[in-house]
């Protein structure tokens, strides 16, 4: 029998103490008692509405009546079934916004904590310490070159690989992940995480080669030369925007990739036990306010910063990080600075960033994204003195693989042109989806995007029509 | 993994090193550079190609002792495996055949990566003079390969111990007075040298390029730590590089962020030279 007086379980956490001085996982999930408790709530809708609101459409009441009758390994299986990375999402994906705002008992009794049972699962299948290996099908002969190990990519060469296609997964960096390695922190997303579902790739037969950049040491048409039948990019969105406000190339200014490249890919934070440096001052000032945001600015205090600002030119309602995330960020003692917009950054003579110029602004009518436009307060200048500035106002579509690729249509703001029903591109064999695709988006909605493309790279590799 | 197969000390600070790296071996050009990790702890650095066998599958470079990377780099031996090589990464330099001479003017290291340009230069049918500065006759480097095929070729040495007594631009500042027509300056080697290059040929208005050695992470457009400033606008060495016009470019932001980690970088070196005994830098 479902339950709707017991009360939505709370996911036990780091006390927020504690957790702004290291980099350990902040959530530490349920256990079992907990996850069975939260499961007894779902009152198994005839019609789920969760699920409409899932990109991947898991069969949300399905794995819950699982975790309810103490099935584990069936709730496990239940899941896999559509969703990959149930570890990466359960931790990142916005639940508030998908799943959990459909459930029916979000109104009355708070939403069943869908996110939290997924990663449950995840975790489970981790401590079970077995790592299940999907089956794999026949080899069919098929070459494909899957450009991007993000989770899109990583999506691409999962559904294929399970088809008996043989794939090659080309990484620019060292290490596979995309953005869940190189941008969201340890303390978000642990890293052996994403190493151990690429790890299960590998031993489903999927070649990943690192260290690859396409476009440079070899274009997509020579792919093609070199014998596969079809190319996926899922490139992500990974060229940060500027400002180009005066001060911004002073040293102490990152972007956030930098910022949280340094930290994460490069274990900054180890530094010097790790090579790669990184200068984190007293006094932050990250500019933005999504999740990118978030995760420098709660950055910033683990290593050492006294003030971390986050310099946002809306207010808090708007503020397009995950609500989770931002009361986390309040928990560690980020200080918010709403209605200010940078005008510039002062430098000392040494052309170290110390200060910042702030504008502050008012909210007028609202825009084409239907949130209230920022409006400048004339002569309302002001400066806070600073030592390390993160800008992260977000990121824009890399033009590498689209300069070296005759053919690719790209629309305007230098995104892949895609259709959105199969993810083909305006070039024969050349399939694309996520970030690279949509502008920055979410991991979820790259693995939709991936698992989609993946069908119609099958079909036509099995009918070959295009 | 990627192993060294030969490995050379040339002068006191520059070790050559030839590695095996097949792919980057056929598809690198003159003006292109790696990115190199040599161990799971290990920092991003980037070093450019100097030659290539795409037979034998192998890149060569060469490599100045500056700091912590450099200076552990430079202890690998032969048959050492290097953990991560990404390349070719940064535009070729554009080259084919012009009106007038071409100037390769290097500092130290520099003449390595100017190596390549300048024999391309040369093969493509160009006149090629080269102008190579070193601080003293111990530390000068690849004379012979430049003898064997530029036009002519001019050592300075900033100690008056080998060749010309004095920097580069003395050397070049009496081709230009001389009236040459120079079709060409490409200057590489330290950021300081490069401006002042620049700053000299501004006056004859003569073309130049440099090759920006600003600091590095992915070499890919994705992280915005080699932003140099460029005719006021901002550029990214990695990919829209590294080589840009010297007069336009804004040396002084540029010295200032390859500052950026100094400390840092000392207690890395420090820590280092602590483990290995050493009195490295
Ligand atoms: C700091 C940060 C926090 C975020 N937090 C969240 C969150 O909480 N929840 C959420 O849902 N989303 C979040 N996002 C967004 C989410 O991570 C992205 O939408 C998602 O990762 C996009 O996936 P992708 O597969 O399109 O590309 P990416 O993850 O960007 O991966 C692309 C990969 O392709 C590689 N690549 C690019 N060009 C080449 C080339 N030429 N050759 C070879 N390889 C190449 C890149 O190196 C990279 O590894 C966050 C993003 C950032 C930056
Ligand atoms: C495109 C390019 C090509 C290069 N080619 C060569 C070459 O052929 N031979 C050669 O000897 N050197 C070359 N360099 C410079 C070389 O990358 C640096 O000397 C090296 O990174 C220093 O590392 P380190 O740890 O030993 O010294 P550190 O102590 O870290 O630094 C010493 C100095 O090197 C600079 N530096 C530090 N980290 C980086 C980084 N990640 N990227 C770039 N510069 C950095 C800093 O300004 C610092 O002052 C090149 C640099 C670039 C950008
Ligand atoms: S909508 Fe809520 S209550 Fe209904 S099945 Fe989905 S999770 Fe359970
Ligand atoms: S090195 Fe990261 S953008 Fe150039």
């Amino acid at each position: 029998m479902a339950d709707t007086k017991i009360p939505r379980q709370d996911i036990p956490k780091q006390t927020p103490e504690e957790r702004r001085k290291n980099f350990n996982e902040v959530a530490l999930g349920y256990n079992k008692e907990l996850a069975q408790l939260e499961a007894q709530r779902c009152i198994q809708c005839k019609k789920p509405f969760c699920i409409e609101g899932c990109p991947v459409e898991i069969d949300i009441p399905a794995f819950i009546a699982l975790i309810k009758e103490g099935d584990f390994d069936g709730a496990l299986a239940k899941m896999r079934e559509k969703n990959l990375l149930p570890g990466i999402c359960g931790r990142v994906c916005p639940q508030e916004e998908q799943c959990e705002i459909k459930c029916v008992l979000q109104k009355r009794f708070g939403a069943v904590a869908i996110g939290r049972l997924e990663r449950f699962i995840a975790d489970y299948e981790i401590e079970q310490d077995k790592m299940v290996i999907p089956p794999v099908a026949d080899p069919t002969g098929k070459k494909i070159a899957v450009v991007g190990s993000g989770p899109g990519g990583l999506t691409v060469a999962a559904d294929l690989a399970k088809l008996g296609h043989k794939v090659t997964l080309y990484e620019a960096l060292h290490a596979p992940g995309g953005v869940l390695v190189y941008g969201i922190p340890e303390f978000r997303l642990p890293k052996a995480i994403v190493s151990r579902e690429c790890h299960i790739l590998e031993e489903m037969g999927v070649e990943l080669v690192t260290d690859f950049v396409v476009g440079r040491a070899a274009t997509v048409d020579e792919l093609f030369e070199q014998g596969f039948d079809a190319v996926y990019l899922g490139l992500g969105a990974g060229l940060p925007w500027f400002m180009n406000i005066p001060g911004e190339n002073l040293a102490g200014v990152y972007s956030a990739n930098e910022y949280l490249t340094r930290i994460n890919l490069m274990k900054a934070y180890k530094f010097p036990e790790y090579d790669t440096p990184i200068r984190v001052g007293k006094k932050v000032a990250v500019v933005g306010g999504g999740n990118v945001a978030m995760d420098a600015v709660r950055s910033s205090i683990r290593m050492g910063a006294d003030e971390a600002y986050i310099i946002y030119r809306r207010s808090r309602t708007e503020l397009p990080a995950r609500e989770e995330e931002i009361e986390n960020a309040e928990e560690e003692g980020v200080i918010f600075q709403f209605l200010v917009n940078p005008v510039q950054y002062i430098g000392d003579d040494t052309g170290r960033v110390k200060q910042i110029e702030l504008l502050k602004m008012e909210l007028g009518e609202p825009d084409s994204s239907g949130r209230r436009r920022p409006v400048p307060i004339e002569g309302s200048e002001y400066k806070i003195d600073i030592d390390t500035v993160v800008v992260a106002i977000g990121n824009g579509a890399n033009p590498l693989v689209p300069g070296t690729t005759p053919g690719l249509e790209t629309n305007k703001w230098g995104n892949i042109v895609a259709e959105v029903e199969t993810g083909k591109t305006s070039k024969k064999a050349v399939w694309a989806g996520g970030d690279i695709v949509t502008g920055a988006a979410t991991v979820i909605e790259a693995m939709g995007a991936g698992r989609i493309a993946a069908n119609s790279i099958h079909e036509y590799l099995t009918t070959g029509k295009w | 993994m990627f192993k060294i197969v030969e490995r050379e000390r040339v002068n006191p600070v520059v070790n050559k090193f030839v590695i095996e790296s097949p792919i980057i071996a056929k598809k690198r050009e003159p003006g292109q550079f790696v990115i190199f990790r040599l161990h799971e702890k290990g920092e991003r650095i980037p070093i450019t190609i100097a030659d290539a066998d795409p037979k034998a599958g192998t890149i060569t470079v060469y490599v100045q002792e500056l700091g912590k990377t450099t200076f552990e780099m430079g202890k690998m031996n032969a048959g050492d495996e290097i953990a991560d090589v990404v390349g070719p990464l940064g535009l070729p330099t554009p080259i084919e055949k012009v009106e007038g001479d071409i100037f390769a003017v290097a500092g130290g290291v520099g003449s390595a990566e100017v190596l390549p340009i300048a024999r391309k230069h040369k093969e493509v049918g160009n006149k090629v003079v080269a102008i190579l500065g070193y601080r003293s006759k111990d530390i000068v480097i690849l004379e012979e390969e430049f003898k064997s095929f530029a036009d002519e070729v001019y050592i300075t040495t900033d100690d008056g111990s080998y060749g010309r007594e004095g920097f580069v631009t003395h050397e070049l500042k009496d081709h230009l007075d001389k009236g040459r027509k120079i079709a060409e300056v490409i200057a590489v080697g330290p950021a300081i040298m490069m401006k002042v290059v620049s700053d000299l040929t501004r006056h004859y208005d003569v073309k130049t390029m440099v090759s920006l050695n600003s600091i590095m992470i992915d070499g890919t457009g994705m992280c915005g730590v080699c932003r140099v400033e460029v005719g006021g606008e901002t550029r990214y060495a990695c990919v829209h590089g590294p080589e840009f016009d010297g007069h336009k470019v804004n040396f002084d932001l540029m010295l200032k962020r390859l500052a950026s980690f100094k400390e840092e970088e000392k207690i890395s070196l420090d820590r280092y030279n602590a483990a290995v005994g050493g009195e490295n830098g």
